[in-house]
């Protein structure tokens, strides 16, 4: 489906660019946009580099292992085919912790090597059931404080910048109850499918 | 509100010394582990380079050549339907796209309406409750090397649904 998407945005964009007269734009964002990509792979390797190794130090100290066992009743049901000592619930863990305190760049690390954790698990190519989950998570965004929205509304002189903060948690709230109702409800088909 | 700030100056450091002192009593090697896993780390960035480079570029490209404004013009009557407000209609189209741009239009809707608006309160909360689909699935399942990624993406998008339903409908009960 990816596939799709991604031919369908690029082969669009050029044929409306044909007709919009804009394909001088888009030849600069060509370029700029494969730039910007190396940027951030950039941006993120340092982070990728610092907290891997951070975590790996944590994964033989016994840290995750122990997050894992005191949420263990909770993330099992969610994931119940990752077997409840595996490493992937510990990066899972930390993954989901990170990413409700804002720590976007301390998150990504550890939701990359959760999926390389289930990707072993499941010994294929293609996306598991916890892989689906774990990115309907972290998709519908678990931020408890969002700070960068907070900065962009102090900075455009509002009167209280932190009264967003109640209903973007009861937002994400929803919309993560609702991501993995969703997530249950395509599991059902795909076991019906005899997927 | 000052204490949000200290956490979150304080966390970060707060984690790494604890996870320096447990390593320190369970008598891990912390220097040699902190390398190899900073090596998976390397390994990771250098994979996922050009599922980003790709996804990246083509976003530009339909943005750029207007045909993004084009399909977001197709879709505001059809979502002014189910009671999105137009002016918030291009956001909720392209949160799940690009993260930049829509943290872009978030700050133009915020300059424009006010942030203490409705219009603004509206942005904020979309902006904070949902996150960039394709960027996610592009990252975690790119470091990877998944190709088939099953139901995720729809998943993703219709978890995307929900978020923005459910910051209008919040957003309306608790400032309307």
């Amino acid at each position: 489906m990816v596939n799709y998407i991604w031919m369908f945005m690029a082969v669009i964009g050029i044929i409306f660019a044909m007709f919009n007269g804009t394909m001088d734009e888009v030849n600069k964002a060509l370029f700029q946009s494969a730039e910007e990509a190396v940027a951030v792979t950039i941006g993120l390797l340092s982070v990728l580099v610092f907290w891997l190794g951070m975590m790996k130090i944590a994964e033989y100290g016994g840290v995750l292992r122990a997050l894992s066992r005191i949420f263990r009743p909770i993330v099992t049901r969610i994931f119940p085919d990752i077997p409840p000592d595996h490493p992937a619930m510990g990066y899972i863990l930390s993954n989901i912790t990170a990413n409700l305190f804002g720590l976007g760049n301390a998150a990504t690390p550890m939701g990359i090597k959760a999926m390389e954790e289930m990707k072993r698990l499941h010994g294929r190519n293609d996306a598991s059931r916890s892989m689906i989950t774990l990115l309907a998570i972290n998709t519908s965004s678990l931020t408890l404080i969002p700070t960068t929205v907070i900065a962009i509304r102090i900075k455009y002189g509002s009167i209280s910048p932190t009264e967003i903060v109640g209903t973007t948690i009861v937002a994400t709230a929803i919309s993560t109850i609702g991501a993995l109702i969703i997530d249950r409800f395509f599991h059902f088909l795909r076991i019906r499918r005899g997927v | 509100m000052e204490w949000i700030g200290t956490i979150s100056t304080w966390i970060i450091p707060g984690v790494i010394l604890f996870i320096l002192l447990v390593g320190l009593y369970r008598k891990v090697p912390a220097y040699e582990a902190f390398v190899e896993g900073g090596k998976e780390g390397l390994k990771i960035a250098s994979n996922l380079l050009p599922f980003l480079l790709g996804m990246m570029v083509s976003i530009a490209i339909f943005r750029a050549s207007g045909a993004m404004e084009a399909f977001t013009s197709f879709l505001e009557p059809l979502l002014n339907l189910i009671g999105i407000p137009s002016e918030i209609v291009p956001l909720a189209l392209v949160r799940p796209i690009s993260g930049t741009a829509a943290l872009g239009m978030t700050t133009e809707l915020i300059q424009t309406y006010g942030a203490d608006s409705f219009i603004g309160r509206l942005a904020s909360t979309m902006q904070g409750s949902t996150d960039t689909t394709l960027y996610i699935i592009t990252v975690y399942f790119g470091a990877v090397g998944i190709r088939k990624m099953g139901d995720a993406l729809k998943v993703g998008l219709l978890a995307d649904l929900i978020g923005i339903i459910a910051s209008i409908l919040i957003v309306s009960m608790v400032f309307g």
